[in-house]
């Protein structure tokens, strides 16, 4: 029987093992790949840790970094393994697969699921026209690239601006291709505005916003492609129809918390993020079961995921030491102009000094206020600036500053 | 007088800069790194560069790469052209020194994965 058992081992997973540490405690991380690190020994990019290390780092440096800092901790891992299954008793019994011992049981009295995200695919989004080779997602073609070391094409688009397909553009520029443009639905750019600048402008590659793929060609491999023009309801305008002969096109159009192995917990999840509801300790609503990083919301900085998963290490380890007692738990909602918050669950009960709220907007704004009420009562006002739906605002709330055991409401205001 | 607008890429921040093209005051900037970089980008743009080179390791076939510091921006695929070169032999070290001073640029290329086998 393990205290605390871990489900991943990228950055999520060893900050969350970092902090659940504790000399008394039998902790556990089962990692499926063969290195520990996760999606970020495949980003090799950089830009990783500023908040967080104050330093640029790339990625398998950030995850290289994140793992020292558990130094010589007795924390067991268990490489090339994948949880299969995970069912609730008295404890949690997890159902794991790996080469050498086939199927077996694992027991825990917690559980922390930081199993990161996995990308939206060509038949999720509904893509018309032919199915030949030559389609794939952006974090696919990188893995390929990058540790594998196959190049995927040589004339290449990009459906979707994501950050992975800003940096896949670059990437497979600077590795010799020639990437014909990047097209993406909304008015405005999914990725970070730097990647814009760095991966797309500064290589000339022209973002078709308010574009779609609406025909794909080809037999055996893709020849072409034809992207069209969409209206403010996402439909395809009649004569605006730009055709592009490729090899390559690369889908960049979302990422999923991926949880899907955990079905038979039921917890309950959000519609908006896909991931768990959870409480401020990251608790679900599934007692002894905490998510974390990119499984719970994605995330656009590795270093909020750093920051979220140590927090849900520490609550669980409270949760084991029997230090988090029976909950009054209020509901925190998302107001006008915010698309979601997360934790969407407050406890009152088990109060820490400040709580930090994360959110996304609906909109994109040069400034505005974020406002946070209980019932009627407004509490805390915070200033914005440069508002984006793909870029993630954090609100801290202390202590002092709930005055009653209400409902949580975070709204924006947007001045214009 | 022209102004040259872009984005500032220091951080994820992303600031809106116009420099100007005769006085290089910039504006728009939210730090001193804002200040920095669009004077920087009118006289002399550079840009870190990672890619990945060959290794002999067990477990990958590629071992990701970094510039020590950033290099002309003119110079970017010139200097993929020298990185293919570099073939790498297992044991290797985040940090360990690649190719010492890349294209005269005063640049080293460094590993930035540690692979034992």
């Amino acid at each position: 029987m393990y205290d605390i058992i871990i489900i991943g081992g990228g950055a999520a997973g060893l900050s969350a093992a970092k902090e659940a540490y504790d000399p008394s405690l039998k902790i556990l991380i089962i990692e499926r790949e063969a290195q520990l690190g996760g999606i970020l020994r495949q980003c090799i990019h950089n830009g990783f840790g500023i908040h967080k290390y104050n330093l640029e780092l790339t990625g398998p440096e950030y995850a290289e970094k994140t793992h020292q800092l558990l130094g010589d901790l007795d924390i067991e891992v268990m490489m090339k393994s994948t949880v299969v299954d995970i069912i609730k008793d008295t404890d949690f019994d997890l159902t794991v697969m790996n080469e050498e011992q086939g199927e077996f049981h694992l027991h825990a009295k917690a559980i922390i699921i930081a199993s990161g995200c996995y990308e939206k695919t060509r038949s999720q989004i509904l893509l018309p026209g032919d199915r030949p080779a030559g389609i794939m997602t952006a974090g696919n073609a990188q893995r390929y690239l990058n540790i594998d070391g196959y190049m995927v094409g040589k004339k290449v688009f990009i459906l979707g601006s994501g950050d992975i397909g800003l940096i896949m553009a670059r990437r497979m520029t600077l590795e010799g291709a020639s990437v014909l443009g990047v097209a993406e639905l909304m008015p405005y750019s999914n990725g970070l505005t730097r990647n814009i600048a760095q991966c797309l402008d500064d290589f000339d590659i022209p973002l078709y916003l308010s574009h779609t793929v609406t025909d794909i060609v080809g037999k055996e491999r893709l020849e072409k492609i034809v992207i069209t023009e969409v209206d403010a309801s996402y439909n395809p305008i009649p004569g605006t129809e730009k055709t592009f002969e490729v090899d390559t096109l690369l889908l960049s159009v979302g990422l999923v918390p991926d949880i899907q192995m955990f079905e038979s917990l039921r917890f309950n999840t959000s519609p908006i993020t896909k991931g768990a509801v959870v409480d401020q300790h990251l608790q679900t609503s599934v007692e002894g079961c905490f998510a974390c990083g990119n499984a719970l919301h994605v995330h656009d900085l590795v270093d909020w995921v750093s920051e979220e998963s140590e927090k849900a290490g520490r609550f669980a380890k409270m949760y084991v030491k029997n230090e988090l007692t029976k909950a009054d738990v209020q509901s925190v909602e998302p107001g006008e102009n915010v698309r979601y918050v997360l934790p969407q669950r407050f406890d009152f009960e088990n109060q820490d000094d400040t709580v930090q709220f994360s959110l996304r907007t609906t909109l994109k704004a040069e400034k505005g206020t974020f406002k946070v009420y209980q019932g009627d009562d407004l509490i805390l006002e915070k200033k914005a600036r440069h508002l984006a739906p793909a870029e993630m605002e954090h609100i801290k709330i202390s202590k002092d500053q709930l005055k009653t055991r209400d409902a949580i409401r975070i709204s924006l205001e947007v001045f214009s | 007088m022209s102004k040259r607008s872009m984005i500032c890429i220091v951080c994820p921040v992303g600031c809106h800069l116009e420099v100007d093209e005769q006085t290089l005051e910039v504006t728009g900037n939210r730090c001193p790194r804002g200040d920095a970089y669009g004077k920087k980008e009118l006289t002399d743009p550079r840009r870190m560069l990672t890619s990945t080179v060959k290794v002999n390791s067990q477990l990958q076939r590629r071992l990701p790469i970094k510039t020590t510091d950033d290099i002309p921006k003119g110079l970017l695929f010139k200097a993929m052209e020298e990185i293919n070169k570099i073939t790498v032999q297992v044991p290797v070290n985040t940090g360990d020194i690649l190719l010492e001073n890349i294209l005269d640029t005063g640049v080293d290329i460094v590993s930035t994965m540690t692979l034992e086998k």
